[in-house]
């Protein structure tokens, strides 16, 4: 497989006022064309930034050293057209005055210079994709539920079939029925189109099934990486176990005694 | 302090409390620099300005020292504009505050009261009220009041009703909260940023009416007021000019400041806000 | 089961916007006994929130009826249910929402200990640190503001504020969904060991079964604004019998079988 992506020695930091926070310490990653990884961690340790930095996304007074090439790419990427993303609150990211359908299109008219009836032909086809029903092309951000917005995130970030989708904790905000169903809709969209696909998570039960690789950051570095199976079975870092030791699953042997 | 640096990275907010900063100093200073009373008599009448340094903006009809009248002006239109602000803003709160919390009948009835006020124009309603209570400081501070108290009660109670359905309030529900002290304790201080707000537009149009009804002789008649004296300046419009001229600058300063003191707090405080 | 901690029957609210009317709950019966945990699960929509929220007293049921310790819940009002709402707490999911943005945690502390006059007032400083501890607080974070803290010391805050009153049961609305995984078994633990100390009943509100499994004595399962199957925790997961209860363990993430070193503590 060729390499998609190839980030090496990657250090972001934030500035505010005069002090400075380190999100990211030197982060080597690469992602080859179709591969799915997830990165996993909890809250600070600069999984969504990774994320972003990827998609050029961070604010424009980060501090960022290192690298970030895309080898698989004969251009510079562009969001949108290269990079697919994914946001966790997608009813923050929808404009609440443009029905959806539009707000899909248009993904489509500015990256693939679509006509608005062709963009709209698009959306259409993208709806059944995601699996929203034809009549909610018309519908705003507002009238749909948590799920559906999300699937209007996805169906906007496949819009203009990019390389590689990334997803920034695209469940977390959902119930767990919605969530196994974005899941599998995620993971399927990828297989179908041949994406990459990285998808942020501080789940590592929800990256173990939908990813080939887990890269596991704690505190801004990268604790642990590896094939997902071997991850789960034969975790090495302390930390990677204490996730999973803490991750709450159904088919664990069951603890004796309530809470 | 960060909101104290970004006010001061901005040379509107600048400009505009450095503006505040010297009307303050002359409505502070006035009784130190001009003792006698601007009223008086101080020399030979329509002295031009810039003649004799005993009179440096020259004298009016009557031979009053405008330099003192400007001075004297200051106190007034600062205390009027701000004593109105603040009475409009408590006033305005407290009823927005109210019809918010009651909902229902009670909030209808103090949300028309608000429209019937907000439908007639504020400087007729004040020229009304001072027309029958008689001119006087307090009545032109109500007067004043009266007109604008419906921006706040408006704002106050758009934000008591997005609060009042936080969590925050149920917390305090839980706890059993008194509903009294939920509302001025927990509530109201959360709702006042954005009434603050509009304190700046308030104050500028509260020094403007005041200039308007001492304009129209309706200002309290033993201050000096610049709408006072503007009108005083009048019937010699084209002889002396400038009796009207050098108040009206007092007075557009002034109203800049404010605006644009009020322009960079807000600012500055949103910008602290959204790095929160 | 002795005579319950908590009993609703026939709790019925409709919310309306214009012509638009929701069913919230459509008739929810549901009991709690002192000291046992019952979990509450369903999905987004469910009429988990609105039903903690009906018990909790915050809003008013169309119809039903709900008893706490034997008294009629629904009559008391005023200084009356003020005083009784010592005895019932809450934590609910987001506690930066649920505090006030200006308050200190010693505020936030000091607050439940005055209102309902426990311990006199030169003691109350003392309280508070005890308080802390209890939820594995350092004392110096009295002063801080909430938004100052990080999402478990807040969560446990929160909980701190909860047990101020000595109440005898804790609803939990989504308390620990928010929070990294670390820090959510620290929380569960905590809640465990309240529970065994102080014998609280808690209403444990989530969309997780895997989170409920082992947290749990009894789970409720609710669906469109009724309970549509209740049973032992570990039965009912096992065995779901309703449909809701059926798409909430297939929805809920499984790990493959791990054949490495034994590493669970």
């Amino acid at each position: 497989m060729s390499t998609l992506l190839e980030i090496s020695g990657l250090r972001v930091r934030y500035r505010s006022g005069r002090s400075e926070a380190e999100a990211l310490r030197g982060i080597d990653l690469s992602l080859s064309a179709s591969e799915r990884v997830a990165v996993i961690g909890e809250s600070g340790s600069g999984k969504s930034t990774l994320a972003l930095a990827i998609a050029g996304l961070l604010p424009r007074d980060t501090l960022l050293e290192g690298d970030i090439r895309w080898p698989g790419l004969a251009h510079a990427p562009r969001n949108g057209k290269d990079i697919g993303f994914v946001f966790q609150d997608p009813g923050g990211t929808l404009d609440p005055v443009i029905s959806v359908g539009r707000q899909v299109a248009e993904v489509a008219e500015v990256n693939l210079g679509f006509s608005r009836r062709r963009a709209m032909d698009l959306a259409a086809e993208l709806f059944e994709r995601v699996r929203l029903q034809g009549t909610l092309l018309h519908a705003y951000p507002h009238q749909l539920s948590g799920g559906q917005r999300q699937r209007v995130g996805i169906a906007a970030a496949i819009a203009a079939g990019p390389a590689v989708l990334v997803a920034d904790e695209p469940t977390s905000a959902l119930d767990t029925i919605v969530q196994a169903e974005i899941v599998s809709l995620i993971g399927r969209l990828v297989r179908e189109s041949g994406m990459a696909l990285l998808i942020v998570s501080h789940d590592i039960a929800l990256a173990v099934a939908i990813a080939d690789r887990i890269v596991v950051l704690k505190d801004g570095a990268v604790v642990e990486a590896g094939e997902s199976a071997e991850i789960v079975a034969r975790p090495r870092a302390a930390y990677t176990q204490k996730l999973l030791a803490a991750c709450l699953t159904l088919d664990e042997t069951a603890d004796e005694g309530a809470l | 302090m960060k909101t104290l640096s970004r006010l001061l990275r901005s040379p509107e907010a600048v400009a505009g409390f450095a503006l505040l900063a010297g009307m303050a100093a002359m409505a502070l200073l006035a009784p130190l620099l001009f003792p006698a009373d601007p009223l008086a008599i101080a020399g030979p009448p329509l002295t031009p300005p810039f003649e004799t340094w005993q009179h440096v903006f020259g004298t009016d009809r009557l031979g009053r020292d405008v330099l003192a009248g400007l001075f004297h002006g200051a106190r007034t239109s600062l205390a009027v504009g701000l004593a109105a602000a603040a009475a409009a803003i408590v006033a305005g709160s407290l009823i927005g505050t109210a019809a918010g919390f009651a909902g229902g009948l009670a909030d209808e009835a103090l949300m028309r009261v608000t429209d019937a006020f907000q439908t007639v124009p504020a400087f007729l309603l004040a020229l009304a009220f001072v027309s029958v209570a008689g001119p006087s400081l307090t009545t032109v501070v109500a007067a004043i009041a009266l007109g604008a108290w419906t921006g706040p009660a408006r704002i106050a109670r758009a934000e008591i009703l997005s609060l009042r359905e936080r969590d925050f309030v149920a917390g305090a529900r839980v706890v059993g909260m008194h509903p009294v002290e939920i509302a001025l304790r927990e509530v109201l201080p959360n709702a006042l940023p954005p009434v603050l707000a509009l304190s700046s537009v308030i104050v500028a149009g509260a020094v403007l009416i005041e200039a308007s009804l001492s304009f129209l002789g309706l200002g309290d008649p033993n201050r000096v007021t610049w709408g006072g004296m503007i009108a005083e300046g009048r019937t010699v419009l084209r002889s002396a000019p400038f009796l009207s001229i050098i108040p009206g600058i007092a007075l557009v300063l002034t109203v800049l400041g404010v605006y644009l003191a009020g322009e960079g707090v807000v600012e500055a405080s949103a910008a602290r806000r959204s790095f929160a | 089961m002795k005579s319950p901690l908590l009993s609703a029957t026939g709790l019925q609210k409709t919310f309306r916007r214009g012509e638009n009317r929701f069913a919230a709950l459509a008739g929810v019966d549901l009991e709690i006994a002192a000291g046992e945990t019952l979990a509450l699960v369903g999905p987004s929509g469910s009429g988990k929130s609105t039903l903690a929220r009906v018990l909790m007293r915050l809003i008013e049921p169309d119809a039903g009826a709900l008893r706490f310790a034997g008294e009629n819940l629904l009559a008391l009002t005023g200084s009356r249910l003020r005083a009784i709402r010592s005895r019932f707490q809450m934590v609910f999911q987001d506690p930066l929402a649920a505090f006030n943005p200006r308050a200190t945690v010693e505020r936030v502390l000091y607050d439940p200990l005055r209102i309902h006059r426990i311990a006199g007032r030169g003691e109350r400083p003392q309280r508070i640190g005890a308080l802390l501890e209890r939820v594995g607080l350092a004392d110096t974070l009295r002063g801080r503001r909430i938004h100052e803290i990080s999402g478990g010391q807040r969560q446990r805050v929160a909980i701190a504020r909860a047990i101020a009153t000595g109440p005898e049961l804790v609803v939990l609305d989504e308390a620990v969904s928010a929070l990294d995984v670390s820090v959510r078994a620290e929380i569960m633990a905590l809640l465990a060991c309240l529970q065994r100390e102080q014998n609280i009943a808690y209403l444990f509100i989530s969309h997780d079964l895997a989170l409920v499994r082992d947290t749990a004595h009894r789970v409720a399962v609710i669906d469109q604004g009724r309970i549509v199957e209740t049973g032992e925790a570990k039965r009912l997961i096992a065995a779901p019998a309703s449909a809701m209860g059926k798409a909430l363990v297939a929805a809920a993430m499984k790990l493959p079988r791990r054949n490495g070193p034994e590493f669970l503590p």
